[in-house]
């Protein structure tokens, strides 16, 4: 029997827990605004103090385990917290916090909004915090058919975000949205009851000493083939990609922020935790695949993004090409390479959430998201095009930002490894990144305004603009402090990979028995 | 029996994929109903349907009897279809609501958000 130690327990069942209580809490503060708004700052900011005290207990102890209702595994649910999966509870915990400061003033000054202002009162903060719910269980959970209901627990919550507000263009968004994740699902549950007829058990663990031990190796790769795609359309991947496009643009901006920093990066982390752990029985062949995924995911998202010219839409498709570095991590499978995988989704949510962010407060001052229509913000507001340019160059991998270093470690794993096609395709996607950057950089901060474009009225420091500004100026710090310091943060990240390549001490704390 | 269940599950995955393929919306949620109850079907029956005795520890006895149907695929299934029908109830509610707003009823015209 494994000790019962309640203290850990109730640790690695916190950030699913607490996401609760503070949604449901928030849905009995629905009809006082300011209230609701600031117990959800003041709790989002405790749920950063939760995610750092799990993360730091697993890097000191080891990975973490929890028994559901003290079943021993592999009968009940258990929640397991290795150092990849506190990593993505601790970036979760900053994105909410962020997002729940923006919001204070993004959710409440947008004119756009007003006619659904009780619906959004009403729904918006539970909903979202139900939806951190979903994300961390899903990072935490250590049984494959749990993982299928943390998705769904995230999605419905994520498809009432996506239409909240209910205009025209985002109930159409939403509707793409829905029906190609319910295929998503579909798919996702095929493959786990094929997966549980084959092993006969849905504890992650012992299918990774269970699935190596079928005969029918072929109908395992067949198996995670129905994985491979379920997560594929989750995380974006080409050529599974094109209801992202069509969806992140259209609800309020915070809430493209936050889909834009963490969905994709569910079915991406998916992905890596069922590659590495369950499915490694014949790399060559699935990781073959991936490699492929990978290269066409990083080349096609980055040259979508060269016709865009709304914010939103631009950054929607990098998320596309970015996915693809994070799978070349995996698809090389070494341990440089999946280290560098963790490194660049640590990096990537951060960029990108502040990215959306960064678009919000220019929508704010110029009443536009598309580049060709705004100008001169580098005059009106050099703070804010200081602010653009931290994520934006750090996302094309400039030196010394975040993305050089996330970017170096997965390329420097390719040509380690001699795959010199996909080490020539993720440089060649840097250099086209910079180039949708700098276009957003010309056309809206460095062009003159074009003539029938409303003059700059805002000022960036007013009481309600502040609001916008520090959550990004917050984010743009972390980037800084990744780039400039980034040693702890790449030791994290190989101590990631190492327990994702050896997964021993992963199967041992879970079954309680070596394998 | 499991023949006949093998051919029902193709039946309702080739129906569903037909309907998911037509351009009206509504037909389109019907496949996914469609689909979503193949799969079920699907994890229902690869479990072995048998006519085997109820999963039960005697009284006294520390383990089940011999051959007892396998009562976690069941377990499975009852959950997927929970989750289906909240979703599906959701779905519902959504195309009323475009078809409200915008009276779009061909996916075809769907494309405002694609550009």
């Amino acid at each position: 029997m494994p000790s019962i130690n309640t203290y850990t327990s109730l640790l690695v069942a916190a950030p699913v827990l607490y996401p609760l209580l503070l949604g449901l809490i928030t849905l009995a503060l629905w009809n006082s605004r300011r209230w609701q708004q600031w117990v959800n700052v003041a709790g989002s900011a405790l749920f950063v103090v939760i995610g750092i005290l799990l993360l730091n207990t697993v890097l000191n102890d080891g990975i973490l385990v929890m028994q559901g209702g003290n079943w021993r595994a592999p009968f009940g649910i258990s929640l397991v917290a290795d150092v990849f999966s506190a990593v993505m509870v601790v970036i979760t915990t900053i994105m909410a916090f962020a997002v729940s400061v923006y919001s204070v003033s993004s959710m409440h000054h947008d004119e756009e909004l007003q006619d659904a202002r009780r619906s959004i009162q009403f729904a918006y903060y539970p909903l979202l915090n139900i939806m951190y719910m979903g994300i961390n269980g899903a990072f935490l959970t250590g049984d494959i058919f749990n993982l299928y209901v943390w998705f769904e627990v995230m999605l419905i919550s994520s498809f009432v975000l996506l239409s909240l507000g209910q205009r025209k263009f985002q109930l159409e968004g939403t509707l793409k949205y829905v029906s190609i994740n319910l295929l998503s699902s579909t798919f996702f549950l095929i493959g786990v009851g094929l997966l549980y007829a084959l092993t006969g058990t849905l504890n992650m663990a012992d299918l990774a000493v269970k699935v190596p031990q079928v005969e029918q190796q072929g109908l395992v790769m067949l198996v995670s083939i129905f994985f491979l795609v379920a997560f594929g359309i989750k995380s974006a991947v080409f050529p599974l990609f094109f209801w992202l496009p069509a969806s992140y643009h259209t609800p309020p901006i915070s809430i493209s922020a936050i889909f834009a920093g963490m969905l994709t990066k569910v079915g991406v982390y998916s992905l890596i935790r069922v590659f590495s752990l369950i499915f490694v029985t014949n790399v060559a062949f699935t990781h073959h695949i991936l490699l492929w995924i990978a290269g066409f995911t990083m080349l096609v998202g980055v040259m979508g993004a060269a016709v865009q010219y709304d914010i939103r839409r631009i950054l929607s498709f990098h998320i596309i090409s970015q996915i693809g570095y994070m799978l070349m991590g995996l698809a090389l499978f070494s341990p440089l390479a999946l280290a560098g995988a963790v490194f660049y989704i640590m990096h990537h949510i951060i960029v990108k959430a502040n990215l959306f962010l960064v678009g919000g407060v220019v929508e704010r001052v110029s009443g536009q998201f598309d580049v060709r229509r705004v100008g001169g913000l580098l005059n009106a507001y050099p703070l804010l095009a200081v602010l653009f340019l931290i994520p934006a160059l750090s996302l094309a991998g400039i030196p010394p930002l975040s993305g050089f270093w996330s970017k170096f470690l997965v390329i420097k794993a390719g040509i380690d490894l001699q795959s010199w096609l996909i080490v020539f395709v993720a440089l060649f996607v840097g250099l086209l990144t910079l180039f949708s950057m700098i276009k957003i950089w010309n056309e809206g901060f460095w062009a003159p305004a074009p003539e029938d474009a409303v003059p700059f009225t805002e000022r960036l420091l007013s009481r309600r603009n502040i609001l916008l500004i520090l959550p990004v100026a917050m984010l743009a710090g972390i980037t800084l402090w990744i780039g400039f310091y980034p040693e702890p943060f790449f030791q994290i990240a190989e101590k990631a990979a190492n327990q994702l390549l050896n997964p021993n001490e992963y199967i041992t704390k879970v079954l309680g028995v070596a394998p | 029996m499991n023949i006949l269940l093998a051919l029902l599950i193709g039946v309702l995955f080739g129906a569903a994929i037909y309907m998911i393929l037509r351009r009206s919306i509504i037909k389109l949620i019907i496949g996914l109903m469609l689909l979503s109850y193949a799969a079920n079907l699907l994890i229902f029956a690869v479990a072995g349907v048998q006519r085997a005795k109820v999963p039960l520890i005697p009284e006294g006895a520390s383990e089940v009897a011999q051959s007892v149907a396998d009562p976690l695929p069941q377990a499975l299934v009852l959950t997927a279809i929970v989750i289906g029908f909240g979703v599906m109830a959701f779905t519902i509610v959504l195309i009323q609501q475009l078809y409200q707003q915008s009276g779009i009823e061909d996916s075809d015209e769907l494309k405002t958000t694609d550009h």
